[in-house]
């Protein structure tokens, strides 16, 4: 048996080579030693814990992949989950479009690719690309901190049901006393 | 109140600059004795009437008017306040924008402002006024409203319109002060020597936005609802007779903090930071949204801009 | 000294004058005492609890006592309507009684700064505003400018006044040399304190209704044709209470003048209406309030009409030589004028110019009873002070009263000139 010529390793080396680079593309560039809490916070952006209803996270609780299997078909809710109302462009989109059909306890951005509850935004930024441009760099939605240092993120859902994402009225808290009505305080040091 | 006797020089005196002669001191407290009876039923103090504007006065005479003040403070209210005297932070000057396509008027910066700051409640006095606005008139102050009270807010056909001190680079208030009580300080806020002010209010006069107010009567504070940390030129509690205005929360701000109403701004339409830092958000907001400014054409040129995010 | 010694008996003797009285006399200063008093105890009420007992408020930060105030900056100013035609036409009938002119000058003024002590939130702190012992922020600020002024002005009066009045005790001849340059530096003194007034209106560009090029001619036309208007009414009253002869022609001169006066402070006016209503910009709104209400508020309506009729009345009353010289129509006429101004310069000056404020809300403002009593309180002392020049003064121009009447002056002659 003849043993490969150099030509024949070298080809091999290369094809090997070649595949790593030919492999997915690095998803929102993940830092080296990728550890499971910076997936959770792409960007090194942290953020609060996602308002989850009471008792509903880990869907997987009930989502296991045994008990039930994923129902793909695009329909409307009855039973459980058939409380959330979805005014979300919902001609165009439904739950399995954010949510991910196979693993509950992760969203999936167009591309397929999971990612945590924690780092939704980038779900959101897909469509509303300015918006997370924006708040990126603080602009968008409410912060607190330091304007010269340190500052705390929210997530989008911390103000915007993603099922009724419109912003809620408020109460207005009470309007100023007219000056008619400003008078000398009775009842104070005279 | 005309027969009080003079008030007995506080314990400030053996440091004091006053001069130790007699006859001075007599004058002063005699003289000191007859203002007290022109603030009516006064607590006032020799040192406290012959201080001098907050600019003249020397590191000292700083030190021992904040002494004083402190001791005053804990005397009214039972609780440690700090009066600080913190001074600009060199290479800032402060910008402040705000998005009217997304203020909802919920007023919570009006009414976080008065908790910060500590503002009379009664009689009532508030440093920002919302304006509701009719969407089919923009910003026309003829049809603003200030004092509306719906059920919840935004209302159909309203935008919301929050008007403050907008630190302008051109102050008109602090040229007309005919005592200097008034002025532009280095990071781009108009401060009030609250110990200077003689209450003729001709810089209320003078601001076109309506960001000076007035304490017409005796500030009432109640002692639980005090912030203790406060700043010589910004949230001190102040005395009757005097003007006071939004000084973006200066006790905080000089510390790196957001001011108040940023903070508590629920729907995030409040933006601070340092105009000379390129990276900052405010620059941000000059450089990629359309700014403008509230009664540009008066050439006041404010740190405040206004514009619309959405 | 000579000068020093006679000072004395010459304020001695002010006082024992100003003390011994007819019962008309007497009735008449009691009850500007019993005003005084009133005034008096309003303002303690008002350093108590503050100037909320005022209705002043954020939106109408300035009222009925700054109102006034500029009201009585053009009634000091206006005591130079007597020194013009008498010092620079050099004509008799006027000189003897620029005096009183000037006197009328001081207590105008003095009631000037007691509406602003009265109206400054912290009256202790009152010594702020002394150059160099305070801090003055001249020349940037138009108050600061206006206190200087004012000062200045009573000064000037004061001494001169004073002069002239020892001059006559003494029975020497004032020294024309020292009086004339400050009897003519008195007529630009007028008017600039009433224009600097002016300019502290003028110069607030977040107030349209004062920010207009003639707010300042508008103050010294009002200013002219409404102050001798007092003076009028004193010449004749002192005419027929006193020896002091007053020639008819003086007073006929006053009023020819004051009419010219009015002619061109109506059409100042005319001018700025129609600016302001033909353009129909935004800033219009001041006027509709003023004229015609807005928004449903129509306060300030009737008296701003009754301004502008009184003043046309009054203006061709004066304009008409019949009616001018006619006693009855010139009294008419010269309570008519001091009416309109009256209320030009207080309610149709600071209120239309704070109304609607700056972020577009009204607060109809009027005047509380504290203000008022303040305000009759400071107007008592303002007429006092002046009774009690004339009491003094009038006898001494008259030479009545006199040094030598009962004593004899220690040294020297009188002085020739």
């Amino acid at each position: 048996m003849r043993f490969p010529t150099l030509s024949t390793l070298a080809a091999g080396l290369l094809i090997l080579l070649g595949s790593a680079a030919f492999a997915d593309p690095p998803a929102a560039k993940p830092p080296s030693g990728t550890k499971a809490e910076d997936l959770a916070a792409p960007e090194g952006i942290q953020v609060p814990k996602p308002p989850f209803s009471e008792g509903i996270f880990p869907c997987t609780s009930c989502h296991d992949g045994k008990s039930m299997k994923p129902d793909t078909r695009r329909r409307e809710l009855t039973g459980m989950h058939g409380d959330i109302t979805l005014s979300h462009g919902p001609a165009s989109r439904w739950c399995l479009d954010c949510h991910d059909a196979n693993n509950r306890d992760s969203l999936h951005l167009a591309s397929g690719e999971k990612i945590a509850f924690t780092a939704s935004y980038l779900l959101c930024g897909q469509c509303h690309g300015d918006k997370l441009r924006d708040w990126r760099v603080g602009v968008h939605g409410k912060r607190t901190g330091s304007w010269n240092g340190a500052k705390q993120y929210l997530l989008c859902v911390n103000c915007h049901n993603p099922h009724t994402p419109r912003f809620q009225a408020l109460k207005p808290m009470p309007a100023p006393t007219p000056p008619e009505q400003i008078q000398t305080r009775k009842g104070g040091a005279r | 109140m005309t027969d009080q006797k003079p008030m007995c020089p506080s314990e400030g005196c053996e440091t004091s600059t006053a001069g130790c002669g007699s006859r001075r001191e007599f004058l002063g407290a005699a003289t000191a004795a007859m203002a007290a009876a022109l603030t009516g039923c006064g607590t006032l103090s020799k040192e406290e009437f012959l201080q001098h504007n907050f600019k003249e006065l020397s590191k000292d005479e700083v030190l021992s008017v904040i002494d004083r003040l402190e001791k005053e403070y804990k005397a009214k209210y039972g609780k440690e306040v700090k009066v600080a005297n913190t001074p600009p932070i060199p290479g800032v000057i402060f910008g402040y924008a705000l998005d009217l396509s997304r203020c909802i008027g919920c007023r919570r910066c009006v009414h976080a402002c008065v908790k910060e700051n500590n503002q009379s409640r009664d009689p009532e006095v508030q440093w920002i006024r919302v304006l509701q606005m009719d969407k089919e008139e923009g910003v026309n102050l003829q049809h603003a409203d200030q004092y509306y009270n719906p059920e919840e807010v935004p209302q159909e056909g309203h935008f919301y319109m929050p008007v403050q001190c907008q630190q302008c680079k051109k102050p008109p208030c602090t040229k007309v002060c005919p005592v200097g009580a008034t002025w532009r300080d280095k990071d781009g806020i108009v401060v009030v020597d609250y110990n200077w002010c003689i209450g003729c209010r001709y810089c209320m006069a003078a601001c076109p936005y309506g960001a000076r107010h007035f304490n017409w009567g005796e500030p009432h504070l109640p002692a639980d609802e005090v912030n203790p940390k406060t700043h010589y030129l910004g949230n001190r509690p102040r005395p009757k007779g005097v003007v006071e205005k939004c000084t973006f929360c200066i006790q905080r701000t000089r510390n790196g903090l957001y001011p108040a109403c940023v903070e508590i701004c629920p729907t995030g339409s409040r933006k601070f930071g340092n105009l000379l830092d390129k990276d900052s958000e405010i620059r941000y907001i000059l450089e990629n949204k359309r700014v403008f400014k509230f009664k540009e054409d008066l050439n006041t040129q404010p740190n405040f801009f206004y514009f619309y995010g959405v | 000294m000579f000068t020093l010694r006679n000072f004395s008996g010459f304020f001695s003797d002010t006082l024992r004058l100003v003390t011994k009285g007819g019962l008309l006399y007497y009735a008449w200063v009691g009850f500007l005492l019993v005003l005084i008093a009133i005034g008096a105890g309003a303002y303690i009420g008002q350093l108590k609890d503050g100037l909320i007992v005022t209705r002043m408020r954020d939106q109408v930060s300035w009222g009925f006592y700054i109102g006034n105030f500029t009201f009585l900056v053009g009634v000091a100013a206006a005591a130079i309507m007597l020194v013009i035609p008498a010092y620079i036409y050099d004509w008799e009938p006027i000189k003897e009684i620029t005096i009183l002119g000037e006197m009328l000058a001081i207590s105008a003024l003095i009631m000037c700064l007691g509406f602003v002590m009265v109206d400054i939130g912290r009256p202790d702190r009152f010594w702020h505003i002394i150059p160099l012992v305070g801090r003055l922020n001249w020349p940037q600020s138009m108050l600061a400018w206006d206190v200087i002024v004012l000062n200045l002005y009573l000064l000037l009066n004061w001494f001169v006044v004073t002069y002239l009045l020892f001059c006559a005790y003494t029975e020497r001849h004032y020294v024309k040399k020292l009086v004339l340059p400050l009897v003519l530096l008195s007529i630009p003194m007028a008017v600039s304190i009433h224009t600097v007034t002016a300019y502290l209106y003028n110069g607030l560009a977040a107030r349209p209704f004062w920010n207009s090029a003639i707010l300042a001619p508008r103050f010294l036309a009002s200013a002219f044709c409404s102050g001798p208007a007092i003076l009028l009414i004193l010449l004749q009253v002192l005419r027929k209470t006193t020896k002091l002869t007053i020639k008819d022609e003086a007073i006929f001169k006053i009023a020819e003048l004051m009419a010219y006066t009015m002619g061109f402070n109506l059409f100042l006016t005319a001018a700025e209406a129609f600016k302001e209503l033909y353009s129909g910009t935004e800033h219009m709104v001041y006027f509709q309030y003023l004229l015609f209400g807005l928004r449903g508020h129509a306060t300030l309506v009737p008296y701003a009409w009754a301004s502008i009729l009184c003043g046309l009345a009054a203006f061709i009353l004066f304009l008409v030589p019949r009616t001018r010289t006619n006693w009855v129509t010139l009294n008419i006429g010269c309570v008519l004028i001091y009416a309109s101004v009256y209320i030009e310069k207080g309610m149709g000056l600071i209120i239309p110019g704070l109304t609607p404020d700056v972020l577009g809300d009204i607060y109809v403002y009027q005047p509380s009873f504290t203000e008022v009593a303040v305000a009759a309180g400071i107007f008592a002392i303002g007429f006092l002070v002046f009774t009690l020049m004339l009491k003094a003064a009038v006898p001494m121009m008259l030479g009545e009263f006199t040094i030598s009447k009962g004593r004899v002056p220690k040294e020297a002659p009188p002085q020739e000139i």
